[in-house]
């Protein structure tokens, strides 16, 4: 950069310089090609891929349980205790079960949220109320979660709103969890679906009508077979950031353990084990990857 | 579609009631940072502004949040120089294993944090330990900035897909060379991308805390680990409120700026 810097105001000899070094660069698109990929793909492939690796190799190790030491033999132990441990398997059907009834709820909500801003709203008003949806990705996840531990503590908005009715809000758990999960992944479900709503043609409605359907037929047939790779887009955000979210369990969560949990306690005792667990989400969300590449959704990203 | 009058209604109800779930929790946060109760009682027994003094003394939050700055430019920086690299080399060049390089720059934010933060963690300590180097500030943004990559590559490489390289080979016809042709046509073309990119990078960096709480060194503590840290604390609940209450003022800014920059800009998600 200096060089180029330089240029425009440096006396004759390095702008020479640089144009004959731009020259040669032009003649080499590989040395051009290897000079732009050679920094990142060392950070990314070295750094990244390789502490990765190094993790996944680890789960096939073991812990010393006197020393805490991890001992670099062979073994499927950790994999078969995953397995066959009731306490793990039952943790790890549950934060699924979180996953999946987050992405449910939050494509619940979404729904009539993203219909009206698409095609309820006046269309002066539509980028307005797209912003409103993505304001809240930029508050800090930190703080979204803290909100719900304000709502939902003892005596708190939840339990005073829920009094006159005789009821009292759900505290801290399992439902607030899945609760707060719902809130904190919401836009990045509206978003998608707004945006397949917006592009529906008219005329498909118009012809569906004139065909003699119902606007619940309409629905049913028409809408949801076309928005629906806009959810399954929408979902793989919902559902892969509820699976390895280990944060808001702890927070809202009261007692409750999802697989996040139980790696960061693995972690500092028993490495390998930890890495074994943190194997869980990573297989999962990529078959839920696989499994939403059949629906188109990856490339309605 | 034509849609009854009374769908109609009940659309919008709904949505009405949908903004009110998004924006309500928010509003709260605010409106906490003003209850002079310490234990936050609801409804709040009257407002003040005590507690904002409180927190603008507060040193560690204040110490927190230049951590978090300081973070979050370091990350950015390294992001904006990798993510660019890479960008023009997928958006302007046909080589062997191209759709791989984009994958693999998803991946670090694809991936579970937790995944991420471990895997660094054990690799840091395997490799840096030996040198005498412990963790610190330095391997925080080493990590933040593997995952802010993605998202200045995703904007950049959108706009070098959008403009074609026949402006850079029209600037070499007119008889510049490559970095001068880089320097007046297509860093200009590029600029507002990296201005989107950095902007979001810098938003991603300053709001994680999975990856950061596995590799900050002891002493090292950013505002999102800061908070997580006193949140439980009944002495600093009032100050934490405050915290709080200015991230939810504080969000407003890059979606203005992003609004000022470009249209496509707002309406690219985080990730």
């Amino acid at each position: 950069m200096t060089l180029v810097e330089a240029q425009p105001a440096g006396p004759a000899a390095p702008a020479g310089a640089v144009r004959r070094l731009a020259g040669a660069l032009h003649r080499r698109p590989r040395l051009q090609l290897t000079l732009l990929l050679a920094a990142p793909l060392l950070w990314l492939a070295v750094l990244y891929l390789g502490s990765l690796t190094v993790l996944f190799v680890s789960a096939f190790w073991t812990t010393d349980s006197f020393t805490s030491e991890v001992v670099k033999v062979w073994s499927t132990d950790n994999f078969h205790e995953l397995f066959t441990t009731p306490v793990y398997r039952q943790v790890v059907l549950r934060s699924i079960g979180v996953a999946l009834a987050v992405t449910v709820l939050c494509v619940v909500i979404a729904f009539p949220v993203a219909f009206y801003t698409a095609r309820v709203a006046r269309p002066k008003w539509r980028p307005l109320l797209v912003v409103a949806i993505l304001t809240p990705l930029w508050a800090s996840y930190l703080v979204k979660v803290y909100a719900w531990r304000l709502i939902l503590s003892e005596g708190g908005p939840a339990d005073w709103l829920l009094k006159p009715l005789g009821l009292s809000g759900p505290g801290y758990g399992l439902p607030a969890t899945v609760l707060t999960l719902t809130y904190l992944w919401l836009p990045y479900m509206i978003l998608p679906v707004h945006t397949a709503l917006e592009q529906l043609p008219d005329n498909l409605l118009d012809a569906s009508a004139d065909l003699g359907a119902r606007p619940g037929r309409t629905f049913r047939s028409v809408v949801v077979p076309m928005v629906l790779p806009a959810v399954a887009a929408g979902s793989i955000f919902t559902f892969s950031l509820s699976l390895g979210d280990y944060i808001t369990v702890q927070i809202v969560g009261g007692k409750t353990q999802l697989i996040g949990n139980l790696v960061y306690s693995n972690f500092e005792l028993n490495l390998p084990m930890a890495a074994a667990l943190g194997t869980v989400p990573v297989v999962v969300i990529v078959v839920y990857l696989l499994a939403m590449r059949r629906t188109g959704a990856l490339s309605s990203l | 579609m034509q849609l009854s009058r009374p769908a109609r209604i009940a659309l919008r109800i709904a949505a009405a009631a949908g903004f009110a779930v998004i924006y309500v929790p928010l509003l709260l946060v605010l409106l906490n940072s003003l209850n002079p109760d310490r234990s936050a009682s609801w409804p709040p027994p009257g407002l003040t502004l005590h507690w904002w003094s409180t927190a603008w003394r507060n040193a560690g939050a204040r110490e927190a949040l230049w951590t978090s700055v300081r973070a979050g430019l370091g990350a950015t920086a390294i992001a904006l120089v990798l993510g660019t690299l890479i960008a023009f080399a997928v958006a302007r060049y046909r080589f062997f294993g191209r759709g791989t390089v984009s994958f693999v720059v998803v991946l670090p934010i694809a991936l579970p944090g937790i995944v991420t933060g471990i895997a660094l963690n054990s690799a840091f300590g395997t490799v840096l330990q030996p040198l005498g180097v412990g963790l610190g500030l330095f391997t925080v943004v080493v990590g933040h900035a593997t995952f802010c990559i993605v998202v200045v590559f995703n904007n950049v490489v959108a706009r070098l897909r959008r403009t074609s390289g026949s402006y850079e080979e029209a600037a070499m016809d007119l008889g510049a060379h490559t970095f001068r042709a880089f320097v007046d046509v297509t860093f200009p073309l590029v600029r507002t991308a990296l201005l989107a990119g950095g902007l979001l990078s810098f938003a991603l960096s300053f709001d994680e805390i999975v990856v950061t709480t596995f590799t900050a060194g002891p002493g090292v503590q950013t505002l999102p680990l800061w908070i997580f840290d006193n949140m439980t604390r009944p002495q600093q609940a009032p100050v934490v409120n405050v915290v709080a209450a200015v991230l939810v003022v504080l969000s407003v800014v890059p979606i203005y700026v992003a609004q000022r920059l470009s249209a496509d800009t707002a309406t690219a998600s985080r990730v």
